[in-house]
């Protein structure tokens, strides 16, 4: 076990209702790397990330952050390491009652005893790095997808985390904010000297800025590498997914009976 | 067997112990609040903040209402009072009604349906858009941080406007059967004073409204909490605090009225 | 809104909640006059109490003195034993003669004190001697028939 993997996962099992989610995974992230998980919906992508952040508990197998078996933490330890983790959740999650200025603030003011005064450099700091000084006293309700989600971006960032998660950042942008957030995703990760994890289903965006790639289908991993490697991959299912093929292993016909039958075979399934 | 039976007298057992279990789990709901108080009253503004939601913009409905009960007690009260000719009487009447219950219950009803519903569809609004599971992730208690200040909010308002509501509908009692019928003023006055008692009803009819106001709050906060995380869930969760506070406030209301004013 | 708007609200809204709640204690109840101040306990043993409450008037020329505590019954001397609050400001002497009587025709029944002339006065835990029975009205009216009856039977 080398200190250089900031996230390690072993033998991870995760069951909700006796419905197997996650099945035997095993994932490292490097530290200072940006590693995706991709997949389509459903899979236990974000269980995953949800496992790391602690807030569920393995059926078996455990989940190491920077050395701490994170299901076997108390309250104030898990807290202590939430605190030094970032994450972005799927539509931004903002806080619609706070101003954007008081969202960033949030967990400096909660977690730090600084003055005022700090705070507000620091907050108007983390828009820059997003782009989004000029926003700082708008509401929630009033910003655009993509704006949102660079506040969120900043948020998850506010207080510089060795570990920043990313749950669908991709999900419902144009085009345009889509590269940006796919950039700042990569700037930010090694401004800071965090590790990243990209749970996403956006193949081509996240292919340019990750450094590995787990591919989980149905709970298990089905093949990971390097950019290069998913792109060329033989594997049926990813090479259907990076390629965005509308059949393959995954069918495009939900399970069906045959359709001669279904639209012949009424009298013959009643007799 | 009989098979219809079996399942119906399943289907019973699941929904009693479904609902059982749901208690329990409101109760351990209601502990860890009380646990997690600390933040929201060391950092009273924003207890505050929710003071003005739940109480301040309660206002409105609370003293109009307030007042059209008691102008109705009035007219009422003056109708039955003259058949036996002591409409001098009407003040205690209409005090007592409205001290003793009226305005606990009444008020607490409509908070319930003014307040507590804000409430449950701003949390489950909350827990449906992430934003609890982010505030999680960023290691702040959202029983804390959120539910607690809601909660406390709501407790302290339901009192006030619960008195609000009496003295408006005393109000209101007053202005028909005084100014507009004619009942001699003083012994409107008078004849109240010597009937409602500061502990015997006044003080009980407050620790009503506490009551209510902490079973309207546990509810409301409850209830958000608990909601699916999706629009059609908060919808049901925001109708679920109304029917089931609505009901436990005038159940609590007639075991309260049992132990208070029928030891006498 | 900014925070001291809604400070402000908060504020006035608490102050207008407790002043209502003050309206009720002082204007609506009678915190201000008899039950808030102390007071000493005296006895006082009836016949009949009819439908004396407790916490009911104890009046003296019309103005309410103090209030019935407690009432149980004695069942050695079969009698209804009053225990009675009266307002330490006042004084009464031990002779007085308390009597039950009924506001209006149908009213509340309190209890009456008719001053005595002793100069001793009633302290704490002492009993009046002089009573008198609450007017039963069914009883009045029974024996207003019976007298009728007798009167109009010696006629004849």
């Amino acid at each position: 076990m080398s200190s250089d993997n900031l996230v390690e996962i072993r033998d991870l099992n995760f069951t909700y209702d006796s419905r197997p989610i996650l099945t035997g995974i095993n994932m490292t992230i490097p530290r200072g790397k940006v590693v995706a998980v991709m997949g389509s919906s459903g899979c236990g992508k974000t269980t995953t990330l949800r496992l790391i952040g602690g807030q569920l508990k393995p059926t078996s197998g455990e989940v190491k952050v920077s050395g701490q078996v994170v299901h076997q933490l108390d309250a104030d330890g898990l807290y202590g390491l939430r605190r030094r983790m970032g994450m972005l959740f799927q539509f931004g999650a903002l806080f619609t009652d706070m101003s954007v200025f008081d969202n960033i603030a949030f967990q400096m003011r909660e977690h730090t005893d600084l003055p005022e005064t700090v705070i507000r450099d620091l907050v108007l700091m983390k828009l820059n790095a997003v782009g989004l000084r000029g926003a700082h006293d708008l509401m929630p309700a009033e910003l655009s997808g993509g704006m949102a989600r660079r506040v969120a971006l900043a948020r998850a960032v506010a207080l510089d985390p060795m570990l920043i998660m990313y749950d669908e950042p991709f999900a419902g942008l144009d085009p345009i904010s889509l590269s940006i957030i796919g950039e700042l995703i990569r700037k930010l990760n090694d401004a800071l000297g965090a590790s990243s994890i990209v749970v996403t289903h956006d193949v081509q965006e996240s292919l340019k800025i990750v450094d590995y790639v787990y591919f989980v289908s149905a709970g298990k991993i089905v093949a990971e590498g390097t950019a290069e490697d998913i792109k060329n991959s033989k594997v049926p299912y990813v090479h259907q997914f990076v390629w965005g093929e509308e059949d393959g292993p995954v069918p495009f016909h939900y399970p069906s009976r045959p359709y001669g039958e279904e639209l012949m075979g009424r009298g013959a399934h009643h007799g | 067997m009989d098979n219809g039976l079996s399942r119906a007298l399943g289907g019973l057992g699941r929904r009693v112990t479904s609902r059982v279990w749901r208690l329990g789990y409101a109760s351990r709901f209601f502990l860890a609040i009380l646990l997690n108080s600390a933040t929201a009253l060391r950092r009273v503004h924003l207890t505050i903040r929710e003071i003005y939601f739940t109480g301040v913009l309660s206002l409105i409905i609370i003293l109009v209402s307030g007042l059209f009960v008691g102008m109705v007690l009035g007219l009422q009260g003056y109708d039955t009072l003259q058949r036996y000719g002591s409409t001098e009487a009407l003040g205690v009447l209409v005090s007592l009604s409205l001290v003793r219950e009226l305005g606990p219950v009444v008020a607490a009803l409509l908070f319930a349906s003014r307040a507590g519903s804000a409430i449950t569809a701003e949390i489950g609004m909350m827990k449906a858009t992430e934003q609890l599971s982010a505030m999680e992730m960023m290691a702040v208690d959202p029983i804390a941080r959120v539910v607690a200040p809601r909660f406390w909010g709501g407790v302290i308002s339901m009192p006030l406007l619960a008195a609000l509501f009496s003295a408006m509908g005393i109000f209101g009692g007053y202005l028909v059967g005084v100014q507009l019928i004619g009942v001699d003023e003083g012994s409107f006055w008078s004849q109240m004073q010597a009937s409602v008692d500061f502990r015997e009803d006044i003080l009980n009819g407050v620790i009503k409204s506490f009551v209510f106001g902490i079973i309207v709050s546990w509810v409301a906060v409850f209830e958000g909490y608990d909601a699916e995380p999706t629009a059609e869930g908060v919808s049901g969760a925001t109708t679920r605090t109304v029917v089931t506070s609505s009901l436990a406030i005038l159940a609590a209301d007639f075991i309260l009225t049992a132990f208070m004013f029928t030891g006498t | 809104m900014s925070r001291t708007t809604l400070d402000l609200w908060v504020g006035f809204f608490v102050a207008v909640g407790l002043g209502a709640l003050l309206f009720l204690a002082l204007k609506v109840g009678n915190m201000a006059s008899s039950s808030s101040g102390d007071t000493y306990a005296i006895q006082a043993k009836f016949d009949n109490i009819g439908g004396l409450k407790v916490r009911g008037a104890v009046k003296s020329a019309g103005v309410v003195v103090g209030r019935v505590a407690e009432i149980r019954f004695d069942p050695e001397a079969y009698l209804a034993v009053v225990t009675i609050n009266v307002d330490t400001r006042y004084k009464f002497p031990r002779d007085t003669f308390a009597t039950i009587n009924t506001s209006g025709l149908l009213g509340e029944q309190y209890i009456g004190f008719e001053v005595g002339g002793d100069t001793e006065m009633l302290k704490a835990g002492d009993t009046i001697k002089k009573t008198q029975s609450a007017v039963v009205l069914e009883k009045l009216i029974g024996q207003f028939m019976f007298n009728k009856a007798a009167e109009d039977g010696g006629k004849k």
